[in-house]
């Protein structure tokens, strides 16, 4: 299911015990996410990943809109979680299950008080007919390349 | 910004049998015969829409013995999981940071009703 060729992995290790690590992942997904940019019409307001399996992950705007980005599909604390990525290249919702890709995070005790977090973000040739799209985006200066470079210096502040 | 390879490819998939095509190889190399086994289309139909699909750089195709099997442009593959590595990079960095900060702050806290007891009243 998560070939190499069509996935992502990374893996970081965080200098927080297990539980506080999920936690700040999950609860308080908003503290961390970027919201440098986003997929509502107006300036989102919140983010956030709700604690239960079926649960919704989305961005709530100042206005009290609602925009979904996809499906919490595992909740395990405090050593897994998984969602489903249904944004495509032009960070539009799309409902299609089969066009959404798969994001898997694992929490793993490394002992004296260190996390280690594992993430695989899977089957993201689920995403194909955006490719050239992202390819640009990811290109420009103004566009994601950019933006990403400002929201984690942001998210430190 | 639209590339004309861009536009091509937006082109090339705005037909819906194309994008049925396109996305039944997305999940896997296939031949002519497994494609047209599993739409409403005739095999020189599907043939012509893969050549479509193949000039606009979605599609690549090589030749299995008398069979030629059509598999998703790794190019374009490539593009996604660069995007993608390099966005998890960032957020997992921001995450990691954030994480820490919430737990310093929570210890130093702890800290601080535990040694402040000298207040003049």
């Amino acid at each position: 299911m998560s070939s190499p060729e069509t996935s992502v992995r990374k893996s970081v290790v965080v200098n927080t015990p297990i539980a506080h690590a999920f936690k700040v992942f999950t609860e308080r997904f908003d503290s961390w996410w970027p919201r440098t940019h986003h997929i509502g019409k107006v300036e989102p307001y919140t983010a956030v990943m709700e604690a239960r399996e079926g649960g919704r992950w989305f961005e709530r705007g100042v206005d009290g809109s609602e925009c979904d980005w996809g499906k919490v599909l595992v909740y395990s604390p405090p050593t897994r979680v998984a969602v489903s990525w249904h944004l495509d290249a032009n960070y539009a919702y799309d409902p299609d299950p089969t066009k959404a890709s798969r994001v898997e995070v694992t929490f793993h005790d490394e002992g004296n008080g260190k996390t280690r977090v594992e993430l695989v973000h899977s089957q993201l040739d689920r995403h194909g007919a955006g490719w050239e799209k992202i390819r640009e985006s990811v290109g420009s200066t103004g566009g994601w390349g950019g933006i990403l470079e400002g929201f984690a210096k942001s998210a430190v502040a | 910004m639209v590339t004309y390879q861009a536009s091509r490819q937006l082109d090339a998939l705005g037909d819906p049998t194309r994008r049925a095509i396109f996305e039944r190889i997305a999940k896997g190399p296939l031949a002519v015969v497994d494609i047209a086994r599993t739409l409403p289309v005739s095999r020189p139909a599907v043939s012509q829409h893969l050549k479509v699909l193949k000039d606009a750089g979605l599609v690549t195709d090589t030749s299995e013995g008398t069979r030629r099997v059509y598999s998703i442009d790794q190019a374009g593959l490539a593009a996604v999981r660069e995007y993608f590595d390099r966005f998890w990079d960032k957020a997992l960095d921001a995450f990691r940071r954030t994480a820490e900060a919430i737990h310093a702050a929570e210890q130093g806290k702890r800290t601080t009703h535990k040694t402040c007891n000298n207040q003049r009243k």
